[in-house]
């Protein structure tokens, strides 16, 4: 049985595609046959995030419409063999296919996949409500930041509206440096906020620019952000994966006795 | 700044936190600035009758309850900051 999972935010660059690219990649990587659908209609970029935009020429609302079979839509990766994508159309809008289309063009895919990973656009608008119709699992992406939280707990909302059960939270772009300091929340903090099961934490990482630029997902790849995404496939797959430590709030106290035992420690020496 | 100062100054991702958790109270609870506006007003008017109250600095806001309700699930509350100028009426 197949597994549907919308990866969402509500708001925008928070690292929907990246999530849905390396999550999707990772996956095929644990042997799993996947299939990445793009559904942000008009804005498409899941193609670009996994280096395919040269191999389109079909695409989900040519299936919806009937412009071709549903094979002909999907667009197998460069090195994963049971890792395929259904882009988005480029040159249509959100609002011409309806929610109803989009849970018959899944269930049509169920039988040939383990996971259908569904990129979401950002809004909670008609295109929200198309990619999470058919959606059995829903994959929240935050960053600790005041708008993507405040955000993110409306769609958690409306994610409970619309009867997904099954709620998920990755907490994506922490900075070590900035928590230590007491100037980014930490994952504790966010957790308190949002109430969500944490299904990964990655952390801000340059690997994650790099590796889209050459339309390669990083996933599994030696780099924290690429370990961080591996370890969300396996959580998925069902396996315990420890979280990293990504620091706690420091407070005076703790630094002032950090400074002392420096001190202490460059005195022994 | 004081030496005291230093010890009390919140951190951003505290500041960031407290934000955080009164707006999705009030985000939760779908109450618009205009209708918090008018209950506002409303309590204003009614203790005015017994006191004389400051309603320019007044504060009313939605706010998460220590103390838990039905099924252990923590109720959201109203908040009132109601500077009294004088109790006489």
């Amino acid at each position: 049985m197949s597994e549907v999972i919308v990866v969402t935010s509500g708001k925008g660059g928070v690292g929907k595609t990246t999530t849905s690219a390396n999550v999707g990649t990772g996956l095929a990587e644990l042997g799993k046959s996947v299939v990445l659908i793009d559904a942000d209609i008009g804005l498409r970029n899941l193609d670009v995030v996994m280096g395919l935009e040269n191999r389109i020429v079909y695409n989900l609302v040519d299936v919806i419409e009937g412009n071709c079979r549903l094979k002909q839509a999907l667009i197998k990766d460069k090195r994963h063999a049971g890792l395929f994508l259904m882009p988005a159309a480029q040159t249509r809008d959100k609002n011409c296919i309806t929610p109803g289309q989009m849970v018959k063009l899944i269930d049509s895919l169920r039988e040939q996949f383990d996971y259908i990973i569904l990129d979401c656009p950002a809004g909670i608008e008609q295109g929200f409500q198309n990619a999470i119709a058919g959606a059995d699992h829903a994959i929240v992406v935050t960053t600790p930041e005041v708008s993507a939280i405040r955000d993110a707990d409306r769609i958690i909302g409306l994610l409970e509206a619309n009867e997904i059960k099954k709620v998920d939270l990755v907490l994506n772009r922490l900075r070590q440096d900035l928590i230590r300091r007491g100037e980014m929340m930490t994952v504790d903090d966010v957790l308190d906020i949002l109430g969500l099961p944490l299904l990964g934490v990655v952390p801000d990482d340059e690997n994650v620019v790099i590796a889209t630029n050459q339309g390669e997902p990083l996933v599994g790849k030696n780099s924290d952000a690429g370990q961080a995404f591996f370890n969300i496939c396996k959580r998925l797959e069902g396996k315990e994966v420890p979280f990293k430590d990504f620091g706690k709030n420091v407070t005076i106290w703790t630094r002032f006795s950090g400074l002392f035992r420096r001190n202490l420690q460059e005195e022994r020496a | 700044m004081s030496l005291f100062s230093i010890f009390k100054r919140k951190t951003s991702s505290q500041i960031a936190k407290d934000r955080l958790k009164i707006l999705l109270i009030s985000d939760r609870v779908n109450c618009s600035p205009e209708m918090m506006e008018l209950i506002k007003n409303d309590i204003a008017q009614v203790i005015s009758k017994y006191m004389q109250i400051d309603a320019s600095s007044m504060e009313v806001q939605i706010a998460k309850t220590g103390t838990s309700a039905r099924n252990g699930k923590k109720t959201p509350v109203l908040y009132a900051n109601i500077p009294i100028l004088d109790l006489r009426s």
